[in-house]
């Protein structure tokens, strides 16, 4: 069986601690969102300092993309890569101190923005440990051990990918190759130039192409890396398009990340540059569609697989929702949206549809179909790994309507100079509805939980089969 | 084409390079030739300090005088500095964008649009903007309201504005209602927001 060989070379403990301790950390974002969401409905439980609900805002962001995404798709890759390539990776030892470091710098950034030593670059609030603009120190720079990690994580992948470059290589790899070195280059600018190089304006351009960047050249190639791994391997079949997958990472390589400035549009950041952003923006949509078109036409001829496999279901929906979210991009980026929709919730729902409805998806995919395999137990409970889906899949639908919704209220209310007051009112009855169906996505959250922590200690004996579609059609 | 060193080269340094000229050296250069764009650090921000600051230090004696002395360039630039970083740190940029647009009326609610030379200064390294306006823009906020209206809006903020959603912050002031060293810091910050500008109508044509 082509599909099994290579298992030896895996390390099954580092993928399980990972994928363990980013759910983990899923909790405490979603917990976090879930607080400050009280803030907006008046029943914000906590008083003080350190549990202000600002600082709620930097863990549930933060610790969405560091804590959840991270663990999630580095233990992904312990599984991949050495698939694809047919090599170990560097070296054990090396994985468990990366877990471990990677964990420490979770608990001190947490630290950090619990005492007010958040660095003023959005989802790269990470403390410098250095007081703004100068070199003085005020707590341990979690920075520069970020930037430590990262490198240790891409001598860890990148030694079997170099040691396999004779190969020709699968499209997955092509993605999670660039996307190493992307993180790297990613991080370090954003978090160092706007700090100490470029104040205003300049400063804005960076920091916006650094969140674009993050989410499009570290995340999206991560996402698409194990969609291409996985879907085929669980369907049993070659994906639809060669010519597809080669423009799809090309053109994203080439254009995802010109659109960075798209984050601060009518702004003091000179026009064309807004405009060259605005057009490449809209130029991803194409290169969104193929590879989306590509995915679905693989699935053509399986259809039943949305019905037989979970994993294909959250791959699947993902998809879809990364459809959506794109095809978003392509309207809300023009001006004529932006003088609505910026500063609004509209933008709040696009971020969730993306982070927890598309590669939240495609993780939970990953775990779906790997922590059987990791802990050599088939799932403790079918029904809540029903219900784990279905909470997310509602939970996550309804949350972005309902706040692109309140995007739009919120915008024709600030352009017809209503009373602030009367839109914070108007807000309201949206804001209990995203408490709500954060409510039903932490319940689903723990039911997946819980489901993890059961099978790991008291599932049926594993059978391997029973994961693969069958070869033959539909 | 998809080698190992054409994926680290090309699209890995290479297309981020394209995107980090386009994207940041491009705007950095334009902005730079523009007239008039000299950086100011925060000594040259806090050469004289502002009224409001000089109002805390008559109203709050003690405590003024404990954390930051007299009133001078020195401690002005102290208490600004002091300002954003409790600004930053209890993240309230991200309820309170800084940059008013030329569109949706925001001159209006606000006053002037935000041109790029009066973020060229310390105070905005890295910068403000934010990216969602749950409280209103805060750009033109210095000498709109009083210090009073301050104090009382950060002990309770619906006893002045009722159906806001901000939260309290009474932990920057006493029982007497007289701010420590982070509140006066705070209220110095946001009394100087959008003063970098001269000639910015204070005046308010609706309610923000």
């Amino acid at each position: 069986m082509a599909a099994r060989t290579g298992e030896s070379l895996v390390n099954y403990a580092l993928i399980k601690a990972h994928l363990l301790a980013g759910a983990c950390l899923l909790v405490v974002s979603m917990l976090a969102g879930y607080l400050y969401s009280l803030q907006f409905l008046g029943y914000y439980p906590f008083s003080g300092s350190i549990l202000s609900p600002g600082h709620m805002r930097l863990m549930h962001t933060n610790m969405a993309a560091y804590g959840w995404l991270v663990n999630g798709f580095t233990g992904m890759l312990y599984y991949v890569v050495p698939r694809l390539t047919g090599k170990k990776v560097l070296s054990d030892k090396l994985g468990h101190l990366i877990f471990w470091a990677w964990q420490l710098i979770i608990v001190l950034a947490i630290g950090g923005y619990l005492t007010d030593k958040a660095q003023a670059i959005e989802w790269g609030e990470t403390p410098t440990g250095f007081r703004p603009g100068t070199f003085e120190m005020n707590y341990v720079p979690v920075d520069l051990l970020v930037v430590v990690g990262a490198v240790l994580v891409i001598i860890q992948f990148m030694t079997p990918i170099y040691q396999a470059r004779e190969q020709k290589f699968y499209v997955t790899l092509w993605y999670f190759t660039a996307g190493l070195v992307w993180l790297a280059l990613t991080y370090l600018m954003g978090n160092i130039m706007p700090e100490w190089m470029l104040p205003g304006a300049a400063g804005a351009a960076t920091t916006g192409l650094f969140i674009h960047d993050l989410v499009g050249l570290y995340v999206t190639p991560m996402g698409w890396g194990l969609m291409y791994f996985f879907v085929p391997l669980i369907l049993r079949k070659p994906i639809w398009s060669h010519s597809l997958s080669v423009i799809g990472f090309w053109a994203l390589a080439f254009f995802y990340p010109l659109g960075g400035v798209h984050h601060f549009l009518i702004s003091p950041i000179p026009d064309y540059v807004e405009f060259g952003a605005i057009t490449t923006t809209i130029a991803i949509e194409v290169v969104v569609t193929t590879v989306v078109v590509n995915f679905f036409m693989t699935l053509r001829g399986k259809w039943s697989a949305l019905r037989t496999s979970m994993a294909i279901r959250w791959f699947y929906v993902g998809a879809v929702f990364y459809f959506i979210t794109c095809f978003q991009c392509a309207f809300q980026v023009t001006w004529m949206f932006q003088k609505v929709i910026h500063f609004t919730d509209w933008v709040v729902g696009h971020a969730h549809l993306i982070m927890f409805g598309v590669f939240t998806f495609w993780l939970f995919g990953v775990i779906d179909w790997l922590w059987p395999r990791v802990c050599k137990r088939e799932w403790y409970s079918e029904s809540l790994r029903g219900w784990h889906f279905w909470l997310w899949s509602i939970g996550v639908g309804a949350m972005f309507f309902d706040l692109m919704i309140a995007g739009l209220v919120h915008g024709f209310m600030q352009r017809d100079l209503n009373d602030w007051s009367d839109i914070l009112r108007m807000s309201e009855p949206f804001w209990w509805v995203r408490t709500v169906t954060g409510v039903m996505v932490i319940a689903g959250l723990f039911c997946a939980i819980y489901n993890m922590v059961m099978t790991a200690k008291a599932g049926a004996a594993y059978q391997e089969d029973k994961h693969y579609i069958p070869a033959q059609a539909d | 084409m998809e080698r190992f060193y054409t994926l680290v080269f090309i699209a890995g340094v290479g297309c981020f390079a394209i995107a980090f000229l386009l994207s940041m050296v491009f705007p950095w250069m334009s902005l730079y030739s523009y007239h008039g764009m000299d950086y100011q650090t925060l000594e040259q921000l806090a050469e004289k300090p502002s009224k409001e600051f000089v109002l805390l230090a008559e109203k709050f004696p003690d405590s003024f005088k404990q954390h930051y002395g007299a009133v001078t360039p020195q401690s002005y630039a102290q208490a600004l500095q002091r300002g954003r970083d409790v600004y930053v740190g209890q993240a309230c940029w991200h309820c309170h964008s800084q940059y008013v647009r030329v569109v949706s009326n925001e001159h209006v609610r606000w006053g002037a649009p935000s041109s790029a030379q009066e973020y060229q200064n310390a105070l905005n390294q890295p910068h403000l903007w934010g990216t969602r306006r749950v409280g209103p823009d805060l750009a033109r906020e210095g000498g709109r309201k009083t210090n009073d209206w301050h104090i009382a809006h950060f002990i309770n903020p619906k006893s002045v504005v009722p159906h806001s959603v901000m939260p309290p912050y009474p932990f920057y002031f006493d029982e007497k209602g007289v701010p420590d060293a982070d509140g006066i810091a705070l209220i110095t910050y946001l009394q100087w927001l959008g003063t970098v500008q001269a000639g910015i109508p204070v005046a308010e044509r609706v309610t923000p």
